[in-house]
């Protein structure tokens, strides 16, 4: 029932805009909106793009937070940008990037990623620490890795890391493949992975991740994009489905 | 016209390094340990990926120059297929062979508990896989244009085949398998894609300067930009030191 309103607001929104520009975003094949997305949340919003793509063509642009907020400092142009952290989305903020204030999309937590049935035992954090168990994290520049620190101090636990994956999705990809035992991910790659076991880290040890999102000014499709931010924050289910937790 | 286009394809961007280098801090960043210990493993993983290319590539060097016919075009294609492979696909498929899972790796894993992924072994396999094909080229056509009649004769004067091969076959080749063993160490020098994706990323063990690199250019831009100027410098010299080579009359 959302989902219809929403689309019949979008389809009047396409309207107002106007046909005459001849921009042709209007008629039958609007151009596409460029989405930068952190890898994390790859699953949601794929899951959300295939309602939204019945009313706009969206084309995405996943990788690390930190990847993307360099692109985006480098001048490439996209209309909404979705990060996994505050912090970089402070920086673009400041670097007068971003339109507005950043809105909360989501909230995610860590949680360990083993193999398959968990052969190598492992339970704690402190396990991580353990002899012969290879550890994969995300490299401290990705919010992922920044938060694995974190969590990893909080809990008082050093490991000897075997690889700094430049986004999260590397490191689960490696403990996917076997070549990890263990790597620090957010609960939601692991609830949309299926080729990972989860282990959970209680909250006194564990970070909370603020999922942010906001219009990018290199964008060329202000209207458009401000609909795909609010469809994206109005599909808050979609966002649960994939393990993360509401903003 | 056209030409000046494509000339200036090739200068504008080394302009655009040269210009947005942080040249006041470049001795510092030189200096900084991230860098050294990036450049340290860089030399150290290129030089053996070099060496094992050396110890592998000029035995199969030697049999490809010396097999005719559809056995030769098969190991051919087998040599030069890393060459044109994406690096990336080469990461992915040592990772499939030699990791923990891997056709050969689960083996070494199960049988000895050695693990490949994630190792300095790895960085110079996955440069070795990367970069070898260039030496072989290289010395399987000096092998090709050299003169068969001066091992016919040391032959003919009683030397066995290892006598020939060490005393008058390598000496003929020497400057193809140097010039052979400076572009493969080159190419292993430059080598990311299979690298980060069978060895990873880590400061001291995997991550090489292009490794460094691209880490770098996401969190300390500058620090990027010095570290790439270290590797056009040392681009630029191998170009001058073989000049004559390559830049030299045909």
């Amino acid at each position: 029932m959302t989902a219809v309103l929403l689309t019949v607001t979008l389809l009047t929104a396409c309207a107002d805009r106007g046909c005459g520009g001849g921009s042709g975003s209007c008629a039958g094949q609007p151009e596409p909106l460029t989405v930068f997305a952190a890898a994390s949340l790859q699953p949601a919003f794929d899951a959300i793009a295939k309602r939204y793509r019945g009313v706009f063509d969206v084309t995405f642009n996943y990788a690390g937070t930190q990847t993307l907020t360099a692109q985006l400092q480098q001048g490439a142009q996209a209309d909404v940008f979705a990060s996994a952290d505050t912090s970089h989305m402070t920086t673009l903020q400041t670097a007068g990037l971003i339109f507005d204030t950043p809105k909360v999309l989501a909230h995610n937590k860590l949680e360990i990623a083993v193999e398959r049935g968990n052969p190598k035992n492992i339970h704690t954090l402190a396990d991580l620490a353990r002899p012969g168990v290879v550890v994969v994290l995300a490299d401290p520049s990705v919010p992922a890795g920044k938060y694995a620190q974190q969590a990893l101090a909080k809990a008082g636990v050093s490991v000897h890391t075997a690889s700094l994956e430049t986004q999260v999705t590397g490191v689960l990809s490696k403990v996917a493949l076997g070549e990890a035992d263990a790597g620090i991910v957010y609960v939601s790659d692991i609830v949309t992975s299926r080729k990972v076991d989860g282990v959970p880290i209680p909250d006194a040890a564990n970070v909370i991740a603020d999922y942010m999102i906001a219009l990018v000014r290199s964008g060329t499709h202000l209207q458009n994009g401000d609909h795909f931010m609010q469809y994206v924050l109005g599909s808050q289910n979609f966002l649960k489905d994939a393990g993360f937790e509401p903003a | 016209m056209l030409a000046a286009l494509g000339l200036l394809f090739f200068l504008l961007p080394l302009a655009g390094l040269l210009v947005r280098a942080p040249w006041d801090q470049a001795v510092a960043g030189i200096t900084s340990p991230e860098t050294v210990t990036a450049l340290g493993l860089s030399l150290f993983c290129s030089l053996a990926a070099t060496a094992v290319s050396l110890v592998l590539g000029i035995p199969l060097a030697l049999v490809l120059s010396r097999t005719t016919g559809k056995v030769r075009g098969a190991m051919r294609a087998l040599t030069t297929l890393p060459m044109v492979l994406p690096p990336v696909v080469g990461g992915v498929a040592l990772l499939l062979a030699f990791g923990r899972r891997g056709l050969v790796g689960s083996f070494l894993y199960q049988a000895f508990g050695i693990q490949i992924p994630f190792t300095t072994t790895a960085a110079v396999m996955a440069e070795t896989f990367v970069a070898m094909p260039f030496l072989v080229i290289a010395v399987e056509g000096g092998l090709r244009s050299l003169d068969p009649r001066y091992e016919e004769a040391a032959r003919a004067l009683g030397a066995r085949g290892w006598m020939v091969f060490a005393r008058v076959t390598v000496p003929l080749l020497r400057p193809a398998i140097f010039s052979g063993a400076v572009l493969c160490w080159a190419r292993a020098l430059g080598e990311f894609g299979a690298t980060i994706t069978f060895a990873g990323n880590f400061p001291g063990r995997t991550q090489t300067v292009p490794i460094a690199v691209y880490v770098a250019l996401e969190t300390r831009p500058d620090s990027a930009i010095i570290l790439s100027l270290i590797l056009l410098a040392v681009s630029l010299a191998i170009l001058v030191g073989m000049r004559d080579r390559w830049l030299g009359e045909p």
